[in-house]
């Protein structure tokens, strides 16, 4: 019994005490007014029989280190691969948005217009042709009047003869010229991907006024690749039914002063290496790579911030709420009611366009604030739950008792043991906010067009799903994927935090 | 039990009454107003127009005559759509958001009652690895992913056929409305998996369910008169928040197949400012989400027993 005596520790004499002022009527038999220490106090002891027994047996010491809580949260999250595959996943999607554009340093926002919705691809050549080309200038045959003399019918019109190119073929223009046809007062050129046949001679391309003008220039989203041209005469508009053809191969190729810009050592007729666009590009010709990493900064920017702004008016709002009890909490209650029945996503909207009022921005302001103001309720019940539950335990009572103010308590002890729980909601609050960023930048209610941001992107990809999928594929697929990690890691951090939680599985 | 319905609708009514006065301040607090987008008007136009709106009165007037109108079920005339008023775009293209959304979480209750019972029942298998994997690639995958792949894999299929199994978009017969419905009802499904799956597990080791099982009872039996009834709850539960989460969310899955419902309107009004249908259609839309919630909740006190809804947590 002596040794028991020096385990009491004065708080919990203090409980004792404070417990039979309380409750005179409660017969707790304390050991301090028993009859047995009156007697042992009478019989004139002394104080080496109160000195602690030694300890005779090894097993009581510790036999491992002690761990703390999250030391052990950390030992059963690496046991768990889904959550520590997740977490490099994590960790990778970090670094390719911050790291990424080092890196890779093509211009998200640089359009090229001669290389909208490529493909994904290694590496592309091109060659450069003569600058001239960009100043098309029509040829006129000489001694043919642009209006024959004497009529001849539509029908009756040959097929112009020397049908050929003027210059070499590229993806930059196609230059083609034919002889006058007698009696003709125009001419029209058609171009498909097959051998032109009577009937079916393609898309027409280039409808030339005047008898006497005897070439055209087709630079019209030419792509790389063989293609046919046909050419037939007119007569006032109606066509004649011989035609010639042409077919011609087309290899890429850049304009001279496109090319400066790439490479001042440019010069026409050589062949020169395009950027490389290893995603390929969108429907401006940008360079999809890039728009991705450009978008994981707003995408992932939006999924971080705005839950731990959230989390922080929440915590603070539960906080205080919990703490406090009463009155307060029953008013704060019943406004976090009031804005978890809001219908989120027109709530969403409707304050975006409230926040957002000034043109001219990338809505990324306006669209975390609006996120902050609808969805602090979650983690602000969280919190003043467990704040509730935690005020009334026993060593928050004994803290209090040692007579911690409460700020300390707040601090020292109440947020501590809520941080688990916290931590965890914070992990399901990213996707979710990804989630609802890319849903409002799909509709077109996020951010505003130049800034990318993967919704966004997806919105652009999908005009031209069937014909380009990767423009689409590919932010869908980072989406999922962010999602997908932060998801599985929240599950890991849930049963390594807050075992009580754990999921049946 | 009366009493019970009684303060929840009452509760209900005073949430709506919130939302349409957040909703009204919203409004006020954007600089500009829906008749500046027109083109230039003389000021006698103008001041008529802002009289046949009501835009002349000051604002704590205007206030009330919303509120008033909106109790008498009036939600005024569009400002961009000449004069249709916002009864009649919420009566013809409500229908179609509410038979996409029930729709949807039909297919949503029933695909995750039955893929949650196979994976609990087939726990550890194989089989319940690819439910649980799929599951978790349906909460993470964008419904408008779901909804641009399925669309696609249709196309491919009616090519193939030769004939149109199922049209790729728009909007009319039973038809039309399978597939949006199923990719709305996705993300929903992989959620009501999950919950199903370890809410039977939960069951699973309980006592009656042993004592069931000496009696010498069939296995299918448990399973479908103690386990699924049991179990089924929380999936209940769940049913009213996943009725508001898919309406709303029912404007993505509109934009991509070209459903003509409410979304459409909404995005729409958004973004020409027009007062009168933003807010009609989002007390509308809140009203509805209210109710529907509190609806939820009755019909979970019917079908437990052991709940009590008049002591509930209200």
């Amino acid at each position: 019994m002596t040794t028991l005596n020096t385990s009491f520790n004065p708080s919990s004499q203090e409980e004792q005490n404070r417990l039979r002022t309380m409750n005179p009527s409660a017969q707790t038999p304390s050991y301090f007014d028993s009859p047995e220490h009156a007697r042992a106090a009478a019989q004139g002891l002394s104080s080496d029989d109160f000195a602690p027994v030694a300890r005779d047996s090894v097993a009581v010491g510790l036999s491992r280190p002690s761990l703390s809580y999250w030391k052990d949260a950390w030992r059963r999250l690496k046991k768990n691969r889904q959550a520590i595959v997740s977490l490099w996943i994590v960790v990778g999607l970090v670094l390719f948005t911050l790291a990424g554009p080092f890196f890779w340093t093509a211009d998200p926002s640089q359009q090229t217009l001669g290389r909208i919705s490529e493909g994904p691809s290694l590496s592309k050549k091109a060659i450069l042709v003569q600058a001239d080309l960009s100043e098309w200038k029509p040829m006129f045959a000489e001694g043919v009047p642009a209006t024959p003399e004497t009529p001849v019918p539509a029908l009756d019109l040959g097929a112009p003869q020397n049908f050929k190119l003027l210059s070499e073929p590229s993806t930059v223009a196609v230059r083609l010229s034919w002889d006058a046809v007698p009696g003709a007062t125009g001419y029209k050129v058609y171009r498909g991907p097959y051998e032109p046949e009577a009937g079916s001679l393609g898309l027409p391309i280039v409808t030339v006024e005047g008898g006497n003008v005897i070439s055209a220039q087709d630079a019209f989203e030419l792509k790389p690749g063989p293609l046919h041209y046909a050419v037939v005469a007119l007569r006032d508009q109606e066509e004649s039914p011989r035609f010639a053809k042409l077919a011609v191969q087309i290899p890429e190729a850049i304009s001279l002063t496109a090319a400066l810009k790439l490479d001042p050592k440019a010069e026409a007729g050589k062949v020169l290496e395009l950027p490389l666009r290893p995603l390929g590009s969108d429907y401006l010709g940008r360079d999809l790579l890039a728009r991705l990493m450009s978008g994981a900064r707003v995408s992932l920017f939006i999924g971080f911030v705005a839950p731990m702004l959230s989390l922080l008016l929440g915590v603070m709002v539960g906080g205080i709420s919990g703490y406090f009890g009463g009155k307060t909490d029953a008013w704060i209650m019943r406004f976090t009611d009031f804005v978890l029945a809001l219908p989120f996503l027109l709530f969403m909207i409707l304050f975006k366009v409230v926040f957002g009022a000034s043109a001219g921005e990338n809505g990324i302001g306006p669209m975390l604030l609006a996120m902050v103001a609808l969805s602090w309720t979650g983690p602000a019940r969280l919190t003043r739950g467990q704040i509730l539950q935690l005020r009334e335990s026993e060593f928050v009572q004994a803290s209090r008792l040692l007579g911690a103010k409460p700020l300390y308590l707040i601090v020292r002890h109440l947020l501590p043991n809520t941080l688990g729980v916290i931590l965890v909601s914070l992990t399901f609050a990213i996707p979710s906010a990804i989630f609802t960023e890319a849903f409002l930048s799909f509709i077109g209610m996020g951010v505003v067009p130049p800034t990318p941001s993967w919704g966004s992107m997806c919105n652009d990809g999908i005009q031209t799903f069937l014909t380009h999928p990767h423009e689409f594929i590919f932010p869908a697929i980072l989406i999922s994927i962010t999602v997908l990690a932060f998801n599985l890691l929240g599950d890991g951090l849930r049963d390594a935090l807050d075992p009580k939680m754990r999921s049946v599985s | 039990m009366l009493s019970y319905i009684g303060k929840r609708l009452l509760a209900g009514l005073i949430t709506v009454f919130f939302i349409a006065t957040a909703t009204f301040s919203a409004m006020h607090l954007v600089p500009g107003d829906p008749l500046m987008g027109n083109k230039a008007m003389s000021k006698e136009i103008r001041a008529n127009l802002e009289r046949k709106y009501g835009l002349d009165k000051p604002v704590p007037e205007q206030y009330v005559r919303y509120i008033v109108n909106m109790a008498q079920g009036d939600f005024g005339i569009s400002f961009t759509q000449q004069n249709r008023s916002v009864n009649d775009i919420i009566s013809s293209h409500f229908p179609i958001s509410a038979i996409l959304g029930v729709l949807a979480v039909f297919f949503a209750a029933i695909g995750g009652i039955i893929y949650g019972s196979f994976a609990a029942i087939l726990r550890g298998k194989w089989s319940d690895r690819v439910i649980m994997f799929l599951v978790i690639l349906g909460v993470s995958v964008p419904s408008f992913v779901f909804a641009a792949l399925g669309q696609f894999a249709l196309s491919a299929t009616n090519k193939a056929l030769g004939f149109e199994l199922l049209p790729i978009g728009g909007w009319g017969t039973f038809s039309h409305m399978l597939l949006p419905a199923l990719v709305l009802g996705l993300g929903t499904m992989a959620f009501l998996t999950r919950l199903m799956r370890s809410s039977l597990l939960e069951i699973v080791n309980h006592d009656y369910i042993r004592t069931a099982k000496a009696k010498g009872l069939p296995p299918l039996r448990i399973f479908f008169s103690h386990q699924l009834r049991n179990a089924i709850l929380p999936v209940i539960t769940y049913l009213g928040p996943a009725i508001a989460t898919i309406t709303t969310g029912g404007f993505v899955v509109e934009s991509v197949f070209a459903i003509p419902g409410l979304g459409r309107y909404f995005v729409q009004a958004v973004q020409q400012l027009d007062y009168t249908v933003i807010m009609g259609l989002t007390v509308f839309y809140g009203a509805f989400l209210v109710f529907m919630v509190i609806a939820v909740d009755i019909i979970y006190g019917l079908v437990d027993p052991r709940i009590s809804v008049s002591k509930g947590k209200a």
